[in-house]
């Protein structure tokens, strides 16, 4: 399967759809873009609000170095030039949740340049994905609607908080694709931390640039819609809107430009895109420089520090692990999925766990739990140290498999070291073959049947005295020491 | 006793430390003053207890050897600075009722140079003005009269006309003002008092209303270049709150006054000779070279090309930047807000605006909207960005020619109350020969020249290079020296 074959089928035969995003990217700081007060979520209604942020009279924004910083780390780790020199532009129209009357922004002189991301779509071939730019501007307050029956309420807490806007180039034809472009982003913004891309909170949200065309075809007209929070929202906007498009050319109409909202319980439930506002009422936002504010220079110590507090990226840890740790490439990369997994992993392996059992167990062992559990692996139970000691309790024959599922479980109710419950529980596997062989005797004794069977060519029974005698040994028995002398025992 | 109100900042100061006369003595009088001036209307919010608690300050500071740069010399505060627990509107009824919680840097600098406040200064309408008749709150009269008999009320200039007003009727030993295009300099030059605009930069803009923002600085106005010295001093200083703020130590401007001017050289720029010039004028600037020449300058002729083009580009440049300064002023967050019944948000907002500003601020936000928008931009806001790079390069040569410009400050003398009103581009006018220095940020000063025919003061303008304000400062000491300008109005109010 390659990337061009997603098609939406018409009456008139096949369309094809071109995608572009632009993600806008609550960045990771302490305090506003331009004034001191602070970011965190889920605050009080108009408790992180400054002077500036209100926009009282008088007030000046002055850039917040963290911000810029995080934005230029950004830039960096999807291969784009940073611009050593930027500016910052006035985006005027009137709103009540916008106190200034204006958004600062970068219209003119973006801070990163071109860069891009590679993808790996769920059932298509890797493909790269172009970013037009990234730049730097405020968010705006939330309105509240719901406060009182009449009147609106206004909550700034949000009014002046950072963020970036990357801005992909039309480059993707499928829903998959732009799912896992999202998904790829967030990556990469949190392995940088630069943004915690928790969509729910909304400190990550798409607009959505939809077209449809018969393939080979010039672009058609897009249209935006805003605000998408959820990777599967953007997704199911791209399938949504698409489909419109292809029925209104079809019926004989055309797309208009315009901008649109996705609306996921409407049509019964089935989710549909609704236009907001078409160009003809487009605001004439009147960008023009920010006189408060003089051009943005980087100097080459700010970009080096920034280049230098890059950590290992995803593609770049995949890689390693896959060829430096021989990890399959299945375990590569969801290790390197999640900044905070990778983290987990290594430092599993910090601990001493050998790289490639603990990849399994990381990826079957624990995200099971985890998955019964409901919870995320910065959540977990069981620190990466005492998985690590679980791990070297395999590896070195204390524990069987089946003994090390047992303790890990005891673990994760408990929180207790795994040699503490070895030790109180006496798991131990043992190796005693004198013990061993009594039990097998035993259960020959017990089975003359199925020892006659077995000795007359039904091989597949000898997994039912495997499974006798470890249960006969409570599980702590070393399975291969079970295997060789039930071996021994049985064919005489 | 002398009527303390005759008094300057620099004797206000020397008096006080030497014990000559107490602070609170200097804060009554001053008072009184105040009081006595209303039928100026210079006065906005008057903040009589403000003056006197510093005044005791002063004097306590005083009796323990603590005396401060400015203890005991009370001021008047063009409403422009915000003020902590005082009402600041810019003069403008969408600000009516404002009553900061914070304070503006410039005022925190001056009390805390041991400053009063003898209250909050009447201006045109956010600054918009070149005769304080934009003001929401009625006209400044000046307190200068024709001598013809006539008795019009004349306009104290603008936008600092009540700055200017309370100078020279003796309300106040020295004020703030601020200057987008003239604002300090031509009130200044109307009223026969001294006012600087420092480099771009020098003075925070932090809690100062908005008017545009690339233009706008602040500065002192005062009876003379000495005291304008002490007070910028007292009012300059890097501000990390704005980022457009100049991070430089603040000169001893005072200390090295000196109105020598042996080997400097006073540029002459040949495109301020405009056309319809009146002859007091051209007169004034010729007494003026031979003030420069008498105090040991070299005179020299220079070019500023583009000089025709200022007045134009800045009336592009400060509305645009105005019409999205004075968005904020909505409705929603403090001030007025005019909510007609059934109104919907976009209903409030015209309402709100359309009641709040005034005529001169509307047809401002919407020149300025009309050149930023779609279609225009490049032809307006763009051409007028180029075309303010060449004026800032037109001055970069003539400043290797010379040290100081010396201009006239004014085309005219101040004028009647009404005369101008009805034609907003007469009005422009005022600031053909402020702007082009204000669109290259450079540090310029208005000091009285002398009279015209009718007894009304001309100014003599200095410019200097950026962040030369000693050298316009020593200027301005030289033509004051020769000029012994010493009328004042009488006091008819």
């Amino acid at each position: 399967m390659t990337e061009s074959t997603y098609r939406i089928q018409g009456g008139t035969g096949e369309w094809e759809v071109v995608i572009g995003l632009e993600v806008h990217a609550q960045v990771t700081s302490q305090s506003k873009l331009f004034s001191g007060a602070a970011t965190a979520f889920g605050a009080e209604p108009n408790s992180q609000v400054s002077l500036i942020d209100a926009a009282m009279p008088g007030m000046l924004p002055v850039p917040n170095a963290e911000c810029i910083r995080q934005a230029v780390r950004t830039g960096m780790a999807i291969n784009a030039p940073i611009n050593r020199w930027s500016r910052f532009d006035r985006k005027n129209y009137f709103y009540a949740d916008l106190p200034q009357g204006y958004q600062i922004s970068q219209l003119y002189h973006p801070l990163v340049g071109e860069g891009s991301i590679e993808i790996e779509p769920e059932g298509a071939e890797p493909k790269t994905i172009g970013i037009e730019r990234i730049h730097v501007e405020q968010d705006a307050g939330k309105l509240m609607h719901d406060q009182h029956p009449t009147r609106s309420y206004v909550d700034l807490n949000r009014s002046g908080v950072a963020l970036m806007e990357i801005v992909s180039k039309p480059d993707m034809r499928s829903p998959a694709e732009a799912g896992a472009y999202v998904k790829k982003l967030r990556s990469i913004l949190r392995y940088v931390g630069s943004c915690d891309g928790n969509m729910e909170q909304g400190s990550m949200r798409a607009d959505v640039n939809v077209s449809v065309r018969k393939p080979g075809d010039p672009f058609g007209t897009r249209t935006e819609t805003k605000n998408v929070n959820s990777i599967r929202f953007v997704m199911a906007t791209i399938e949504i809107e698409a489909r419109r498009q292809v029925d209104l050319i079809e019926d004989g109409g055309t797309v208009v430009q315009e901008t649109r909202l996705f609306d996921p319980d409407g049509n019964g439930g089935k989710g549909v895109t609704r236009s907001m506002r078409s160009k003809e009422d487009a605001h004439d936002y009147r960008y023009f420089p920010d006189p408060d504010l003089l051009p943005l220079e980087l100097d080459e110590a700010f970009l080096e520090e920034a280049r230098a507090s890059l950590p290992e990226l995803p593609d770049a840890k995949r890689k390693r692990y896959e060829g430096d740790l021989g990890l399959t490439a299945y375990n590569a990369d969801v290790l390197t999925a999640d900044v905070e997994t990778a983290r987990w992993f290594e430092a599993m392996l910090a601990e001493g766990a050998a790289p490639k059992p603990a990849s399994n167990w990381v990826t079957s062992e624990l995200f099971g739990a985890l998955n019964r559990l409901g919870k995320d692996i910065g959540e977990s139970p069981v620190s990466p140290k005492q998985a690590a000691e679980l791990n070297k309790l395999v590896a070195d024959g204390t524990l069987s498999g089946t003994l090390a599922k047992q303790v890990f479980e005891v673990m994760l109710e408990t929180g207790d070291d795994p040699a503490k419950i070895v030790e109180e529980r006496g798991l131990r596997q043992t190796s005693d073959t004198g013990a061993i062989e009594a039990e097998i005797a035993k259960v020959m004794d017990a089975n003359p049947d199925k020892v006659a069977e077995y000795r007359g060519g039904k091989d597949k029974l000898f997994g039912f005295f495997v499974g006798q005698t470890m249960r006969a040994m409570a599980g702590k028995a070393n399975p291969a020491v079970v295997n060789e002398l039930l071996k021994k025992a049985l064919d005489v | 006793m002398t009527d303390l109100t005759n008094l300057g900042i620099a004797d206000i100061r020397d008096g006080v430390a030497a014990g000559t006369f107490s602070a609170r003595e200097v804060a009554s009088a001053f008072n009184a003053a105040v009081a006595k001036g209303k039928p100026l209307n210079a006065w906005l919010v008057e903040t009589p207890d403000h003056a006197l608690a510093a005044a005791d300050a002063a004097d306590a500071a005083r009796a323990s050897g603590d005396l401060k740069p400015l203890s005991g010399v009370p001021l008047g505060i063009k409403d422009l600075f915000c003020t902590k627990g005082v009402e600041t509107t810019a003069a403008s009824g969408i600000l009516k009722g404002f009553v900061p919680q914070y304070e503006s840097t410039i005022t925190s600098k001056l009390f805390g140079a041991g400053a009063g406040m003898l209250g909050k200064l009447n201006m045109d309408q956010f600054a918009m003005g070149s005769s304080n008749e934009t003001s929401a709150f009625g006209n400044v009269i000046s307190p200068w009269k024709r001598n013809d008999g006539g008795n019009a009320a004349l306009a104290p200039g603008g936008s600092s006309g009540g700055s200017s007003a309370a100078v020279s009727a003796r309300m106040a030993p020295g004020v703030t003002g601020t200057d987008t295009g003239g604002s300090i300099r031509q009130p200044a030059a109307f009223t026969g008092i001294s006012g600087i605009k420092p480099t771009y930069g020098r003075c925070s803009r932090w809690g100062v209303v908005a008017f545009a923002s690339s233009l706008d600085q602040a500065g002192p106005m005062a009876k003379d270049v000495r005291d304008c010295a002490i007070m910028l001093e007292a009012m300059s200083g890097f501000d990390p709150k704005d980022a457009t703020s100049l991070d430089l130590p603040v000169p001893a401007w005072e200390k090295r006054l000196s109105g020598d001017l042996k080997g400097k050289r006073v540029g002459i720029p040949r495109e301020y000779r405009v056309d319809n010039m009146p002859a007091e004028i051209e007169a004034l600037w010729e007494q003026g070279i031979a003030w420069a020449k008498d105090a040991g300058a070299e005179i020299v002729e220079v070019s500023l090309p583009h000089t025709k083009y200022a007045l134009p580009t800045y009336y592009i440049i400060a509305p645009a930047e105005a019409s999205s300064n004075l968005a904020r002023y909505d409705g929603v967050r403090y001030g007025l807000r005019d909510l007609p019944d059934g109104a919907n948000l976009q209903e409030m907002y015209a309402a709100t605006r359309a009641d709040g500003f005034g005529a001169e601020v509307k047809r401002r936000i919407m020149i300025g909207t009309y050149v930023l928008s779609a279609g225009f931009y490049d032809a307006y806001f763009t051409k007028a960005q180029k075309v303010r790079s060449l004026i800032v390069r037109d001055f970069e040569q003539a400043f290797e020619k010379c040290d100081v410009l010396l201009t006239p400050t004014a085309p005219s003398a101040a004028f009647g109350l009404g005369e101008k009103a009805a034609d907003p581009i007469a009005m422009y006018l005022n600031d053909v020969f402020t702007v082009p220095s204000s669109l290259a940020g450079l540090p310029a000063m208005s000091v009285p020249g002398g009279l015209d025919g009718q007894g009304l003061p001309l100014g003599l303008q200095i410019i200097g290079r950026p962040l030369d304000e000693q050298g316009v400062l020593n200027a301005g000491l030289a033509i004051e020296e020769r000029a012994g300008f010493t009328a004042r109005p009488g006091a008819w109010w």
